[in-house]
């Protein structure tokens, strides 16, 4: 089974490691991440999850403006021009046993994810905190590298920083710089019966309102374009806020709370004086009128389906 | 008022318009069409009207007039001042599991009308249509409808107001007896005229039409409209459908029922150009509701036609050709805000924006739509589209 979020906090304040977390609602890309916590202290990552032609997997954890040039890695890592690709879905909740958009060096902390190469980016040295997710979607968790590192050195691995944006030549006299960080062992994939197991784990994380895992898992494994990437949807996850008022009013509060955070600051205040609020107004209703109207219909539209599933499947008043 | 249309298939036509095909030598004349079909324009008096009716600013596709073209709107609306009220009535043939933003164009616009008029609505999904056209399994074209459902239910309709079937699923009863009133109406030589079909064509083909027909008829779901047989009935479609509806509004005063009125748009042009529709099966020609904003951004800088010039110098002596634009047409479709879409075009125009920049934006607004309807689309579940597609009453209906 898989690590929970909670039980990676807990070893962190085990370690005595410092971090501050945040909760939200599931994100799945960096810009929507950024959303909640961007204003926050702490540098935003992107985290990639890599597979060679050898089956051996990698994440690629970077600051989000680092630009990574998965050619450039290839040949750094020994793997040649095109060695190195996104790796498939069903392999994220395999051997990282975290759900989509969710890629973090914590999941390192599993043990199928023992092999698995991290490469780290260098510039999270110089920055004060960064924000990983903590094996779920629904949380950022800000630490500083120093940190990190305690943590790896914890479960067995010892950290790689690489600069990701260098592009060293690599030829007959300049052998590729990163080739000793590509995991040697033989990559062991679970067995069948592990692979149930942890497959009812991910389900069970996720339980959508109307418990129906097998239409939402059958939508998750289907073999869309964008399954490769980490901005691919997951139907478990979303769907379950939808029948929750408290989710969603938290969800509303907290992006127009972020809408006013955002306008509320020096220079407009100096602009618009005692017009601030009307603009901040103005502000949040072209901003969030659609969004918000598109939330409260399918909130409406899950409702009436309950009721109607509930109407369809009422036992007969017994006589 | 209805234009003779005996002859239009067998003319040498510069522009193919039908229900099966659309193509045309460079851009497509829809000025020419208009006057071909007999329909009339959408001008800004009805604009303002619907406005001033529905108490809430124009839809963006009327605004810049991607909705164009109608028939007997005028009608609808006077019947609304009046207190009457109408039914909406959309469909989609599910060929393909690739929803592209083309497709979305008549559901949003429908969405807008359902809201702005408290109207109901019903959707037909012509899966019977596509397995015999496309030759699919009746089982796969099932298949597809429901898939189609969901995207189109991520669209925003409200359930309690909105009704889905599948033609497989639902002809019979009241919805059958008035495909065999229409068909009645319809000789065979009518309907070859209309709709170009051959000897060689099966019998499935030739009496479809009454089918698509039929939902323009309250009587039709008698679940819904009983006892309002004077209900009319409003078509939001793109302009390839006006055959079918033509020959719709034909039978319709002899079968006692109001004629069907239409609304239509343009096309949604293809990335590479305006020479046709989208097509679901070139996928570089159009954006997908499942494409990632890294797709979105590729699409948009590699395959969108640009207008403007060749080198910088260039564009900035002779700015972009807005006539070709394909970024710039995009976003008249979603750009909201008409003052910041006419500051681009006018900078544009002028070679002081660079197609870089106007490509950006697209992407920009294009990622939020598709994210927003990826979102909603993941909210649905089978129930929820069962549910939509219950045969029920909607007792709120046009509240």
């Amino acid at each position: 089974m898989g690590y929970a979020k909670e039980q990676l906090l807990a070893r962190l304040q085990e370690l005595q490691i410092d971090f501050a977390q945040y909760e939200h609602p599931v994100v799945l890309t960096v810009e929507a991440q950024a959303k909640y916590v961007g204003h926050m202290k702490g540098a935003l990552s992107k985290n990639l999850f890599l597979k060679d032609k050898k089956h051996r997997f990698y994440i690629v954890s970077a600051l989000a403006d680092t630009k990574v040039d998965l050619k450039v890695l290839s040949q750094r890592l020994g793997l040649g021009k095109g060695g190195l690709r996104m790796a498939p879905e069903e392999a994220l909740g395999e051997i990282l046993q975290v759900p989509l958009g969710c890629v973090t060096p914590f999941a390192l902390v599993n043990d199928s994810a023992r092999h698995v190469c991290l490469l780290l980016d260098q510039g999270f040295k110089s920055q004060e905190c960064c924000f990983f997710h903590p094996l779920s979607n629904d949380m950022s968790v800000a630490i500083n590298s120093r940190d990190l590192d305690k943590f790896l050195n914890s479960i067995g691995k010892t950290p790689a920083y690489v600069d990701l944006e260098a592009n060293p030549p690599v030829g007959k006299d300049q052998p590729p710089d990163l080739a000793g960080l590509v995991p040697s062992d033989a990559v062991v994939l679970p067995d069948p019966s592990e692979k149930i197991a942890s497959s009812q784990g991910l389900e069970k994380n996720h339980i959508s309102v109307n418990n129906k895992p097998t239409a939402t898992a059958a939508k998750a494994v289907k073999p869309s374009n964008a399954s490769q990437k980490e901005k691919s949807d997951s139907a478990v996850n979303l769907s379950s806020s939808f029948g929750d008022p408290e989710k969603l009013v938290e969800e509303i509060l907290e992006k127009t709370t972020s809408i006013v955070l955002s306008e509320v600051k020096e220079e407009n205040m100096e602009k618009y004086r005692e017009q601030l609020g009307t603009m901040v107004s103005n502000s949040i209703r072209k901003q969030l009128s659609l969004e918000l109207k598109s939330i409260l219909s399918m909130f409406k539209n899950t409702s009436y389906t309950e009721g109607f599933y509930a109407g369809t499947h009422r036992q007969p008043k017994r006589m | 008022m209805d234009k003779n249309n005996s002859n239009e298939n067998q003319e040498q036509e510069e522009q193919v318009v039908n229900p099966w095909e659309v193509s045309a030598k460079g851009k497509i004349d829809y000025e020419k069409l208009i006057e071909k079909f007999g329909c009339q324009r959408l001008d800004t008096s009805i604009i303002d009207r619907v406005a001033r009716l529905t108490g809430r600013p124009p839809h963006v596709f009327l605004r810049r007039g991607v909705f164009f073209a109608h028939r007997d709107f005028h009608e609808i609306l006077d019947a609304y001042e009046r207190g009457e009220k109408f039914y909406l009535y959309t469909g989609r043939g599910p060929s393909s599991e690739a929803l592209h933003l083309g497709h979305l164009v008549p559901f949003m616009f429908t969405k807008y009308l359902q809201d702005a008029f408290k109207v109901p609505l019903v959707i037909q999904l012509t899966d019977d249509e596509k397995c015999m056209w496309k030759n699919l399994t009746v089982e796969e074209s099932q298949r597809l409808a429901r898939e189609n459902a969901k995207d189109i239910i991520a669209c925003g309709f409200d359930i309690s107001k909105t009704f889905i079937f599948s033609d497989f699923e639902y002809v019979g009863g009241s919805f059958y007896k008035n495909m065999v009133k229409i068909a009645k109406c319809v000789t065979y030589n009518k309907v070859v005229g209309i709709f170009g079909f051959t000897g060689e064509d099966h019998i499935g083909k030739v009496s479809f039409p009454p089918v698509q027909a039929a939902p323009s008829f309250p009587s039709s779901f008698p679940h819904l409209f009983t006892g309002k047989d004077n209900l009319r009935c409003l078509i939001p479609c793109a302009i390839d459908q006006d055959p079918y509806f033509r020959m719709t509004r034909d039978v319709a005063p002899r079968l006692g029922y109001h004629k069907p009125a239409l609304i239509e748009s343009l096309f949604f042009p293809a990335l590479q150009g305006e020479t046709g529709k989208m097509s679901a099966s070139d996928p570089n020609s159009a954006i997908y509701v499942t494409d990632s904003g890294k797709d979105i951004k590729n699409k948009i800088n590699k395959y969108a036609f640009s207008g403007g010039q060749d080198s910088v110098e260039n564009h900035r002596k002779y700015g972009a050709n807005l006539e070709v634009d394909i970024p710039v047409k995009y976003l008249g479709f979603f750009l909201e805000d008409d003052a910041e879409l006419e500051h681009i075009r006018t900078e544009y125009g002028a070679g002081r924006m660079l197609t870089g920049e106007v490509k950006k934006r697209l992407t920009e607004i294009l990622t939020e739509m598709v994210e927003r309807h990826r979102r909603a689309r993941a909210a649905v579940t089978d129930e929820m589209v069962d549910a939509f597609m219950a045969v029920r009453p909607l007792p709120n209906m046009f509240n």
